[in-house]
């Protein structure tokens, strides 16, 4: 039986069919879950997709964060729960502090929407276990106005140190683009930071889209190994070989 | 109960990269204006609270300002009392 991966719909998600389409083609069961929900409905891992929640009103995913819904993924990923943030969902997991740094307006002022190559820090995580090992860079679009990842220098350090870069910007060899390298870092994140991890490794965001880059279709599949491993990972979670307590309703 | 009316003051924090800032920076040469430097674009909130007094007034809205309205990270506010409106759109 394929493994349930709830994917968040907030007033404004517009990524969630294509998430909700991208898991059925990496084998998992979607579930759809809806953003005044206080339960998850027993799901093994959780997407917060693309899109615009609440119309980013205010800041990029600050109103979702105190959604319902939000309250249950916080005590999910309290309990060790798989958690994915896809661009908006990766900005409202920064808000709601899931992830270390935020996403500020890109330096160029411009939304951006075009294709990225990025490359895994790590292989060892829930969500890039199954990449293959000195793989070519990933192609998958961007496509947001507040990319730019931001954290101190204290913290991008600690980040680094700690294994909590799971993505950065590459460019077509796969060395790390510059932040002025507009080519190759496009919204101009610090270190080229593209995506990280929380500190427990249970909860990852990234800007780009793989849900977008997973079947040749669309241009590019190289997205699916990502969602495909966060499916594997939620299966083993399901099959408790990590211990995953369900969320109480609250 | 009485109405208290303040505004909050969000600005990007020193060092952080305000790129609106320097978008505005970039207009003022088209403008003839010279001397104008180190622009930040921020956003002002303004909203009204019903308590007992202006001191608890003051703490809802410091709380607002904290958790919601200013990203700590990246974001610094200032709450300043303001005079009451009869009716804001």
């Amino acid at each position: 039986m394929p493994v349930r991966i709830g994917v968040v719909v907030f007033p404004g998600s517009n990524c969630d069919r294509d998430t909700l389409h991208g898991l059925e083609l990496a084998g998992g069961e979607p579930v759809a879950l809806w953003h005044e929900q206080a339960t998850l409905d027993g799901v093994a891992a959780v997407i917060l997709p693309g899109g615009f929640a609440y119309g980013d009103y205010l800041r990029a995913g600050v109103i979702a964060r105190f959604s319902p819904v939000m309250r249950a993924v916080e005590a999910f990923a309290a309990d060790g729960g798989l958690v994915l943030g896809i661009c908006n969902g990766f900005q409202v997991l920064a808000e709601a502090g899931l992830v270390p740094g935020a996403l500020l307006r890109n330096r160029g002022l411009r939304f951006l929407g075009r294709d990225v190559r990025i490359a895994a820090e790590r292989l060892d995580t829930p969500f890039t276990h199954g990449l293959a090992a000195g793989g070519a860079p990933l192609r998958m679009p961007i496509a947001h106005g507040e990319g730019c990842y931001y954290a101190d220098d204290a913290t991008l350090d600690a980040l680094e140190a700690e294994g909590q870069v799971l993505f950065r910007y590459v460019d077509e060899e796969g060395g790390q683009a510059a932040e002025d390298d507009r080519e190759h870092n496009p919204n101009g994140s610090l270190r080229a930071i593209a995506g990280v991890l929380n500190a427990a490794g249970n909860v990852a965001g990234l800007m780009p889209h793989p849900e977008r880059a997973s079947e040749s279709i669309l241009g590019s599949d190289e997205g699916l190994p990502i969602i495909r491993s966060l499916v594997e990972s939620a299966a083993r979670a399901a099959a408790g070989e990590r211990p995953l307590a369900l969320v109480a309703a609250s | 109960m009485s109405s208290h009316r303040f505004a909050v003051n969000v600005t990007p924090k020193p060092g952080i990269l305000d790129p609106q800032g320097r978008a505005v920076e970039g207009s003022l040469d088209h403008l003839g204006i010279e001397g104008v430097h180190a622009v930040r674009v921020g956003r002002r909130v303004e909203l009204s609270v019903d308590a007992s007094d202006a001191a608890s007034a003051l703490a809802v809205v410091e709380r607002l300002a904290s958790e919601l309205l200013a990203n700590p990270l990246i974001e610094a506010y200032a709450i300043e009392a303001i005079e009451p409106v009869e009716a804001v759109a």
